[in-house]
């Protein structure tokens, strides 16, 4: 869980948030931690809540309660000190139409005190980006690589992506998962939110799922994979018996010398021992992928549209 | 499918959207006609005061305002109503058709909803022809307005002269929907097509005004001249409406062959390949405000160069005339002038500074539409630029721009006054006549600004103002509203130059006014969220 205490380790801190529409709720006392240097997912589905609580970390919005803190600092008492150390690309970059994409990605450079011309070359060779042109023209691949090269060009502690791969082909996103990489190396802080998973999974050192607008789970991959529960399926020397009187054990089926069953990660250590005193001749055990808890959090946000996993 | 396929659907749409705004402009147009000839009764109670308001419509600075004056021998309360309410009315259609039509075509078009529509069972021609449609409608519904209207609020005005009123007036609108239907297809940019439809309606009112000053040739050149040479509630013309029909027809039919020549989402001009690298002005927010409003301005100061051309080189010519007439001297008298000339010319540079806000508004509009927009996010979001600099940099655009548009047309119009006069001391005097309008425009954009901090979504409320404002200095002498109606505009307060003694205190009043709105709007931002 997150803490309100920050100091050189913590880049983002994030507690009991609350923002509210009008009548509508779009935080509900979230809780975000991001340590520095790591590269931390943000999921959730649509209207989670995460674009608000990305708002509010940039200084556009103000918190109704809670306590946010970025890089030391209130988001919106120090935005201006604070947006010298951050970059940020937005889930869908709108650009001024009478202006090229050159014309963006330095005046945002200069705003931040000025750009690398080295960086921004080499930034454009290898998002495969023309900047001659009006942005008008660009398709939406197109906006979100001038929105990521401004961003990735600027020489900045933190990086907060909003979704910063919509709209991008496979290749290109391959090049941005390697500038993620490069940033991370270099010691920088990047939250990352996302809706590809594969994505999360490649690049995340921790990662936070949020739901109606409050955290649901946060910590490693490791740490979640933990919390849920992992296939075995197994064919054994005899009968599969003594494994339904178990705690923690699941859908299990036995079908002679077949078993499967889902098992709680506090109980596998019981189920292993169990099938090993029964004899086992194959056993496959696959842990849940971040799909599947993705999924289970996702589903179970209505307790009528609840899924048993 | 056809080329009108999904027709109905569309027209549906627009409605829908404007469900509000269509009413506004009939009602806001029509309550303006009838509430102003409602009030004659009482302001000319009997025939000796209605002809001397007739001597009054003889003199230049009426006559480029209103029209070319009619029935004068026998002023009634229909000529009246014809020739002092007929010239802007008319304008006042032209630019609701102008806005509605660039709303529903290009502006959709560029905003790449367009393609969004046009992706399900809708022809090339749909949406041109629901906004037609339904623009044209509007018009109709506004004639009809202020044909059942006038003699209801006035018997005194017969149903058939009515009739043939709104009737120009619709006409006029009809022109202007087939006008701003060209222009929407020509230009690739809405802001472009509204421009140069309006700079068309400023055409057309200039030529209705050299030649209602002159033997009236040129008013032939102009809509506005048409409906005009009715000459409703004196002679009952008909006719002069066909070339309006025609031209009408013949700017639709050009819409819908040009239509069926370009590309979705593309304009006729050609866009020019663009920069790979900012220029090195493009390097913070007065820069980029600078560059986002730069077409806007050139616009502006063309037109009121030329403005100010055409006023500087009428206005001895104009003088001469107000002198030969004793009822125009009278009147300039009254407005506290010594020389006729000095009183013309000081009424044009307050007219041009009223019209001129409307620049300024345009452009202080910007922070909103680029919040609205979601330009701001990256900007404020993520750049060390914080919200009173960046508001504060388009102020300081539009500011820069207000002197620009407001100083240029002053200039143009003393030099030239200057040139045809033969005395080169003569042009200062009315370059400062401009300036010295200036805090009152920047009250305005203060308004405007306070609005953006305050309550972003009511920001439209500024151009009811600036309306009001118009409306006020324009009618209100002839209306005699009371003092403090007239005093609330700020342009009550600015010293008429050349002519009337030049004050500081009103200037400096104002100044710190516009200066404390500002203020007030700037800190609002900083509180309020953006987006």
């Amino acid at each position: 869980m997150p803490t309100t205490t920050t100091d050189e380790s913590t880049a983002i801190a994030v507690s009991g948030l609350t923002k509210h529409y009008g009548r509508s709720r779009a935080l509900d006392g979230l809780d975000l931690g991001v340590r520095t240097g790591e590269v931390h997912g943000f999921l959730g589905p649509n209207g989670a809540g995460k674009t608000t609580t990305i708002r509010i970390l940039l200084g556009l919005l103000r918190a109704d309660s809670g306590s946010a803190h970025l890089l030391g600092g209130d988001p919106w008492r120090d935005a201006t000190s604070l947006h010298h150390r951050l970059a940020y690309v937005p889930g869908d970059v709108t650009l001024w139409p009478t202006l090229s994409g050159g014309e963006v990605i330095d005046l945002l450079g200069r705003l931040r005190g000025g750009i690398d011309p080295r960086r921004r070359a080499e930034l454009l060779d290898r998002f495969d980006l023309d900047p001659g042109k009006k942005a008008r023209t660009y398709s939406k691949g197109n906006r979100q690589k001038v929105g990521l090269v401004a961003a990735l060009a600027s020489d900045v502690e933190l990086l907060v992506l909003d979704e910063p791969t919509s709209g991008l082909d496979p290749l290109m996103e391959e090049a941005f998962r390697e500038c993620v990489r490069e940033e991370r190396r270099s010691g920088r802080t990047v939250l990352l939110s996302s809706h590809v998973l594969a994505e999360v999974e490649a690049l995340c050192d921790r990662v936070t799922i949020v739901r109606d607008g409050r955290t649901v789970e946060s910590g490693t991959l490791s740490e979640l994979r933990h919390l849920t529960r992992t296939s075995i399926s197994a064919e054994l020397a005899g009968t599969g018996d003594g494994l339904a009187e178990l705690s923690g054990v699941h859908d299990l089926s036995v079908d002679g010398d077949h078993v499967s069953c889902e098992v709680d990660s506090s109980a596998l250590d019981a189920v292993l021992r169990q099938l090993g005193s029964i004899g086992v001749r194959s056993l496959t055990s696959r842990p849940p992928t971040l799909e599947e808890l993705f999924l289970k959090h996702y589903e179970q946000s209505d307790g009528d549209r609840a899924v048993t996993r | 499918m056809t080329a009108l396929s999904g027709t109905g659907a569309l027209i549906r749409l627009v409605l829908r959207r404007d469900r509000v705004r269509i009413p506004v402009w009939v009602l806001g147009i029509a309550g303006t006609v009838l509430g102003s000839v409602s009030s004659f009764p009482a302001a000319y109670s009997d025939a000796a005061s209605r002809q001397a308001r007739a001597a009054l419509m003889n003199n230049p600075a009426t006559v480029i305002m209103t029209g070319p004056g009619y029935g004068l021998d026998h002023y009634t309360f229909g000529a009246m109503t014809a020739n002092e309410m007929g010239g802007l009315t008319a304008v006042a259609s032209a630019l609701m058709s102008i806005l509605l039509v660039v709303r529903h075509t290009r502006a959709e078009e560029e905003s790449g909803r367009g393609d969004l529509v046009r992706a399900a069972v809708v022809g090339r021609h749909a949406a041109t022809t629901a906004a037609l449609v339904v623009v044209l409608g509007a018009n109709v519904l506004l004639g009809a307005v202020i044909a059942a209207g006038l003699p209801t609020v006035l018997p005194a005005l017969g149903a058939a002269g009515s009739l043939l009123f709104g009737a120009s007036v619709t006409a006029v609108g009809a022109v202007f929907t087939g006008v701003a239907a060209v222009t929407a297809q020509v230009m690739e940019h809405s802001r472009a097509a509204t421009g140069s439809a309006g700079a068309l309606l400023a055409t057309a009112f200039a030529l209705r005004a050299a030649g209602d000053l002159g033997d009236g040739t040129l008013s032939w050149l102009s809509p506005i001249g048409w409906a005009q040479a009715t000459r409703a509630y004196v002679d009952g013309r008909w006719w002069p409406l066909l070339p309006a029909c025609a031209l009408t027809a013949l700017a639709v039919a050009a819409a819908y062959a040009l239509r069926a020549r370009r590309d979705e989402g593309a304009g006729l001009v050609r866009t020019r390949s663009a920069r790979t690298s900012a220029s090195a002005r493009l390097n913070g927010a007065f820069g980029l405000a600078l560059r986002l409003q730069r077409g806007l301005l050139a616009g502006w100061v063309l037109g009121f160069v030329v403005f100010g051309l055409f006023i500087g080189s009428m206005a001895d010519q104009a003088a001469s005339f107000v002198a030969e007439n004793e009822m125009a001297r009278r009147f300039f008298t009254r407005l506290g002038a010594g020389a006729a000339t000095d009183a013309l010319l000081a009424t044009y540079m307050s007219l041009m500074a009223m019209v001129g806000t409307g620049y300024a508004l345009q452009a202080v509009s910007l922070p909103r539409s680029e919040e609205t927009a979601g330009h701001v996010e990256p900007l404020l979001g993520g750049t060390p630029l914080n919200r009173p600099r960046w508001l504060v940099g388009h102020l300081a655009a539009t500011l820069l721009g207000s002197v620009l548009v407001v100083g240029l047309a002053g200039a143009s119009a003393g030099l030239m006054f200057a040139a045809t006069t033969g005395d080169v001391t003569a042009a200062a005097p009315v370059l400062l006549g401009a300036l010295a309008h200036l805090p009152a425009v920047w009250v305005l954009v203060g308004v405007a600004v306070a609005l953006f901090g305050l309550a972003p979504a009511a920001g439209g409320l500024v151009w009811a103002a600036l309306a009001g404002v118009v409306f006020v200095g324009t009618f209100g002498p002839l209306l005699r509203l009371p003092e403090w109606v007239s005093n609330l505009s700020p342009f009550a307060h600015t010293p008429r130059l050349p002519g009337a003694e030049f004050t500081t205190t009103p200037l400096v009043v104002l100044t710190v006014l516009a200066v404390g709105l500002m203020v007030v709007g700037t800190t609002a931002f900083s509180r309020r969220d953006v987006g």
